[in-house]
């Protein structure tokens, strides 16, 4: 306690440097920018964005402001996203879609953005309302199949560049525009897609059954004509012995089956070729 | 307990006497340091109504009527342990004892000094981890990235270091949970599709500087690749093997160009499709083509089985045709013949016979009855044939 009773001046004025040096130096970190107002107007930019300079070598750090008379507002120097509230867009073919997008901006002009806007929330809210418009407009004008594939590429283009010109009034330059999900809407468009898709399904498996069919048909057509040649090699060396050979055979499964015992009752003539013997000649 | 070892013995003045008192250790340290300093007097007389009853005592000892002279130097012994060494305890406002140190001077110097050394001790060593980095920045202005391993910093308010795992592989999985998430494809189809991205930084200071939120970029990102690679392709090469391996590399390629030009120091390891599903409402469609496929495959199978019967069969007959007929090219009358006899007497062996002699007279034929004597009869018949 002595040491205070004793050293009063010193420690007073230790401690109004403290207070003095707490309220005029700022830090600013290298996330933010900083713009210093004076009574309200902006006089200097603390730690501007620009493109080419590396962290490190940026204006962050210590700064001097004078206490009271000026103000420092900090302003965030990274890529923030800005998120569109799911919209629904119209094709060119009267196809309703739903889309979720969202944007990279970044503050490149503080005292534009501190004069216009105010914050970066400000900023963000500002700009969703010119996003959704200028993504329905340039969706509107595309067909529902070129709004699925490829073409998005230019579409989302157009889309940040229309969104960009409007940024710049409040000091923000739009990077990126990108769409997250566009899905069918919920109801009649979703349900005729359910359908289309069990439509397309249900013809599909008929389809694959008729092809079934007449694979298996020709299968067999084939091996009946295989089957058709090799007889026809095979008999056609000598078509009367077949003849012979065949009825023999015929006779045999008709009237000798061992599998199918029925009697038959037959009626030579003592002419007939199997009793010549009979008459002894 | 604690307080007694730490250097500036700051922690002693608020033990709970009583707790002091319990361990004989303490009681016995309390004698040596004690002897040491006079004790002080200002606290004696509100202590000693609070910690008799506190303190251990034997039940018998008590009753034995010895207790005052075995409390009295407990106190005292308590009391000159507090004092020497919790000297400095009496620099908290509740104490009022502060003792003079050997040379007279404050306590506050040395507190302030063990405070600062502490202080700088923790804000300027740091020790990371085999996987993590550290962003080292002075006053707000990025200086340097600490890598694994122990680094020095100057202390907290001027030098600042954040840590952050960059190695370890992040998963995120799209869509959390089971959710149904319904994909537009090429041909205006649905499909349900979950997957995983697999990322790690690899540059440290753009991840902490560039983006607002990287890792929620990552799974914007992911989304909107995803959503454009499936957009890409028909249903078919979605729900197709070599499709997937397809998507999975356009996406992983996509989103790398995309952090990339965001220059987020993020580095895509790896997009791995874990499933995909047609819409739930449209499984039973689905299911029915892969019925009808099954019900296809079965036809053209049981095709085959009978065409490779048929054509066994037709080998079989024609070899058995050749065969007979090289034989009857050999002797062809005889062969003839001889074929002609056997089959007419299987034929007629098994059967009733007629002979019926006259040109143009037809008998009448009592075929039933011929049928019933018929065994009685057929004898004459093959022995006819033999000859």
């Amino acid at each position: 306690m002595r040491i205070f009773a004793e050293q009063r001046a010193t420690w007073f004025a230790v401690i109004l440097l403290a207070l003095i040096a707490w309220s005029s130096l700022v830090v600013i970190p290298e996330t933010e920018q900083g713009v210093i107002l004076r009574l309200g107007e902006p006089v200097r930019v603390i730690n501007r964005f620009r493109p080419r300079a590396d962290f490190g070598m940026t204006g962050a750090g210590v700064v001097v402001r004078i206490p009271f008379f000026e103000t420092l507002t900090r302003i965030d120097k990274r890529m923030l996203t800005v998120t569109m509230e799911r919209q629904q867009v119209l094709s060119t073919d009267q196809q309703p879609l739903e889309v979720d997008a969202y944007a990279l901006f970044r503050i490149i002009d503080p005292v534009r953005m501190v004069k216009s806007a105010g914050t970066t929330e400000r900023v963000t809210e500002q700009l969703q309302p010119i996003f959704s418009s200028q993504l329905r407009q340039e969706l509107g004008k595309r067909s529902f199949q070129s709004l699925l594939t490829a073409e998005r590429g230019q579409a989302m283009r157009n889309i940040r560049d229309g969104i960009d010109r409007e940024a710049r009034q409040y000091g923000a330059q739009v990077i990126d525009v990108r769409i997250k999900r566009a899905d069918l809407p919920q109801g009649t468009p979703l349900e005729s897609a359910f359908a289309r898709m069990t439509n397309s399904k249900e013809q599909d498996a008929a389809t694959i059954i008729a092809q079934g069919e007449r694979d298996a048909q020709i299968i067999r057509a084939e091996a009946q004509a295989t089957s058709a040649k090799i007889y026809a090699d095979s008999f056609g060396k000598d078509a009367q012995f077949y003849d012979f050979w065949r009825a023999m055979r015929s006779y045999d499964a008709t009237f000798a089956n061992p599998k199918n015992p029925g009697k038959s009752s037959i009626i030579l003539s003592p002419d007939s070729d199997y009793l010549r013997q009979f008459r002894g000649k | 307990m604690t307080g007694r070892k730490s250097p500036w013995g700051g922690g002693d003045g608020d033990e709970p006497k009583g707790d002091a008192a319990a361990s004989p250790e303490s009681e016995s340290a309390g004698v040596e340091a004690g002897a040491g300093e006079p004790s002080d007097d200002d606290a004696a007389p509100a202590s000693p109504p609070v910690a008799p009853p506190r303190g251990p005592r034997n039940p018998w000892a008590t009753s034995e009527g010895d207790s005052p002279s075995r409390r009295s130097p407990k106190m005292e012994d308590i009391l000159r342990q507090r004092m020497p060494k919790g000297g400095g305890g009496g620099g908290f406002g509740g104490f009022p004892k502060m003792p003079e140190r050997a040379n007279g001077r404050s306590w506050a110097g040395p507190l302030i000094g063990i405070v600062a050394l502490l202080w700088i001790g923790v804000s300027t060593t740091h020790v990371l981890g085999s996987n993590e980095e550290g962003i080292v920045t002075t006053l707000g202005q990025y200086n340097r990235t600490a890598l694994s391993g122990m680094s020095f910093t100057l202390p907290w308010p001027i030098e600042k270091m954040s840590v952050e795992d960059v190695t370890s592989i992040k998963r995120d999985f799209i869509p959390e949970g089971e959710a149904e998430k319904l994909m537009l494809t090429s041909d205006q189809n649905l499909v349900d599709i979950s997957y995983l991205v697999r990322w790690n930084i690899k540059n440290l200071k753009l991840y902490t500087f560039q983006l607002d939120n990287p890792h929620d970029t990552v799974k914007e990102v992911a989304e909107a690749a995803m959503r454009a690679a499936v957009a890409e392709v028909p249903l078919k090469d979605v729900m197709g093997g070599s499709g997937r391996a397809t998507i999975e590399l356009g996406v992983l390629k996509r989103m790398q160009a995309i952090l990339d030009a965001y220059r987020s120091g993020v580095l895509i390891q790896g997009v791995d499709i874990k499933k995909t599903d047609p819409p739930a409402k449209v499984v039973e469609a689905f299911q029915k083509v892969t019925a009808a496929q099954q019900n296809a495959q079965q036809q053209t199978t049981a095709a085959k089985q009978w065409a490779q019967q048929v054509i066994n069969q037709s080998q079989g007959n024609a070899a058995e045709f050749n065969k007979v007929y090289e034989q009857y090219k050999l002797a062809p009358e005889v062969t003839r013949r001889r074929l002609y006899y056997e089959t007419m007497e299987r034929v007629l062996s098994n059967n009733d016979k007629v002979i019926v002699e006259a040109n143009g007279v037809t008998p009448y034929l009592p075929l039933p009855a011929l049928q019933r004597s018929a065994p009685v009869t057929p004898a004459p018949a093959p022995a006819a044939g033999e000859p």
